[in-house]
């Protein structure tokens, strides 16, 4: 099996993010890290490679700081990596990220391509589907098993309030793969230094130019969101807090 | 239909979910702003009938029940080639959606496939300067955008749960007509198999009176007995938030939020959870929710009534002693 996984970076989760100057976006000078549901896009990857033998092939949009998920998924074990390097994949819409990824490997013949549920800073949860629909291919999302068939793969799909689906597709697919199921390794040293002598392809912004398209979506403004909810904040020692916060138990929550 | 926004409202077994209705009264808030007619349609099996005759209680121009049998059960390749076909004879100027793992799976191909965006997981859409604006959470809700649709394409929205009410529905005066539409059939290259529940849930929060809940703040799974503490002393049920299951710290029968359950008790006390939509909308209907939280920019205090910003690991132990002592 031949696997791609759309990696991306995005700032940590516990950052304190600023917004720039015409507030439609952050301040760069953030500190990043890999999407962590694509590390469990990674993480599913790697165990089908150990299961099925084949190859895992990691690729991200982004500045030139965003080679450093691709290093990273290389000393965890994938084997190559594609690096669509350019500011101006950082700033574009779910619909023509989905067409540069598409276009980057227009010459590779994947069985599967992996991404993550969603991405920690847009979350519009969509690259996956749109890759499906511009390859032609079918997909399915929020994937907790996967399992090789003749013809094809049987997946778990979650669905919610506790329900699960099991669903057969031909190859090749689209899967978004959930996060959480499964334990995520950490690259060994030998790993990081195998790393260095791994294959990375390097694809500029003008080689895929043509399959973009003008972003449909614009972020007007981007905000603090406004308090729809007058929330009533205790201070003091955590004695003096935990007193408080007991009165309000007991003498407006009616819950003590 | 070209000044009108559409409602693809969903259904399972026949029956609308409460997302579907919420939708429903967030694209009549939206029309009053436009002056846009609001449309409904339901797509499925035959049982999407009476789903349609729900809709058609609600005050919209038409409704439209699109059915076939390639459409039960559900595929994605099944709804988008129905709901494309169905969408190209006559295009509205917004789609709206309920923001379901359903949607989700399939609103972005159909989108893309008519050539327009999907503006996803939407809580709130207003009309302001002949612009639409559509505004929904980024940076796991550290922020909120508001974001505007270029071209004059049709849109497509998925709205989160809980962004409309659903008992601010506008009822019809009298019911709306039904029209049938014979969905157009595509190839449908994914088999999915029924629906089944994991053993049964041993926890069920639904019915708890008072929940403590659990978030990364917590740390180490060591450090859950301190949570369980406070919930035994308060006599309350544990519950935590996705990446806590997922860690394997607690069972997956504990989680609160959209893959999990969804609560509404007396008492909602958060603990190191940053309130990130995905659990929010799964205990935001609770009577009172208390937050404890080191970081004071986290979501989590936009829904809380009482918040602390503090370290958990030095309030939850002065408020178990006090909790004792309040108790006797």
């Amino acid at each position: 099996m031949k696997i791609l996984v759309c990696m991306k970076q995005v700032p940590q989760k516990d950052a304190p993010l600023k917004l720039n100057e015409q507030a439609n976006w952050i301040r760069e000078d953030a500190s990043y890290e890999v999407n962590e549901p694509d590390a469990y896009a990674l993480e599913e990857a790697l165990r089908q490679k150990e299961k099925n033998g084949g190859e895992v092939v990691v690729i991200t949009a982004g500045p030139a700081r965003a080679q450093h998920v691709l290093r990273e998924a290389l000393a965890k074990g994938a084997d190559r990596a594609i690096h669509l390097e350019d500011d101006r994949f950082a700033s574009m819409d779910a619909v023509n990220t989905a067409r540069a990824l598409a276009a980057a490997i227009k010459d590779e013949s994947f069985d599967m391509i992996f991404t993550g549920l969603q991405s920690d800073d847009c979350g519009w949860a969509q690259t996956g589907p749109l890759m499906a629909e511009l390859l032609g291919w079918p997909h399915a999302t929020i994937i907790m098993e996967i399992e090789a068939k003749e013809g094809g793969i049987r997946v778990k799909r979650e669905l919610e309030s506790g329900f699960f689906q099991y669903v057969e597709m031909p190859l090749p697919a689209v899967l978004t793969i959930q996060s959480g199921i499964s334990k995520l390794r950490y690259a060994t040293l030998l790993g990081i230094k195998q790393a260095k002598n791994k294959p990375l392809r390097k694809v500029a912004y003008d080689e895929v130019a043509s399959s973009l398209q003008p972003n449909q979506l614009t972020i007007e403004r981007l905000y603090v969101p406004q308090k729809t909810k007058q929330t009533e904040m205790l201070e003091g020692s955590p004695q003096e807090v935990a007193r408080q916060l007991v009165a309000k138990l007991h003498d407006e929550m009616h819950v003590l | 239909m070209a000044e009108t926004i559409l409602v693809i409202a969903e259904q399972r077994e026949g029956k609308l979910n409460r997302v579907s209705l919420e939708t429903v009264a967030g694209a009549q808030a939206l029309a009053k702003q436009t002056g846009w007619s609001v449309e409904a349609a339901v797509v499925g099996g035959e049982s999407a009938a009476s789903a349609a005759k729900e809709l058609a209680g609600c005050a919209v121009a038409k409704v439209y029940a699109i059915t076939g049998a390639a459409l039960e059960p559900y595929t994605p390749d099944g709804y988008v080639a129905a709901l494309n076909a169905f969408l190209s004879a006559g295009t509205p100027k917004l789609v709206l959606l309920p923001h379901t793992y359903q949607v989700r799976d399939f609103a972005p191909r159909l989108a893309a496939r008519m050539g327009a965006a999907l503006v996803s997981d939407v809580v709130g859409c207003r009309f302001e300067g002949g612009k639409l604006l559509l505004t929904r959470p980024m940076f796991q809700g550290k922020f909120v955008a508001d974001i505007a649709l270029n071209g004059d394409g049709p849109a497509f929205a998925s709205l989160q749960s809980g962004a409309y009410r659903a008992d601010k529905v506008e009822a019809a005066s009298a019911p709306a007509h039904v029209e049938q539409v014979q969905a157009a059939a595509g190839e449908i290259r994914t088999h999915p198999e029924a629906p089944f529940q994991e053993a049964r849930q041993a926890v069920d929060l639904t019915q708890a009176e008072l929940i403590v809940s659990v978030g990364r703040g917590i740390k180490e799974q060591k450090n859950i007995a301190l949570a369980q503490s406070l919930a035994d002393a308060l006599g309350a049920s544990l519950g935590a938030s996705r990446p806590i299951c997922d860690a394997g710290w607690l069972p997956m029968a504990h989680q609160v939020g959209s893959s999990g359950q969804t609560v509404s008790p007396k008492l909602y006390l958060a603990l190191g959870i940053s309130g990130a939509i995905q659990h929010v909308v799964g205990m935001k209907g609770s009577r009172h929710i208390v937050a404890v939280n080191k970081d004071a920019g986290a979501p989590i205090f936009e829904v809380a009534d009482v918040g602390v910003v503090g370290d958990l690991f030095a309030v939850v132990p002065a408020l178990i002693e006090e909790v004792k002592k309040a108790k006797g």
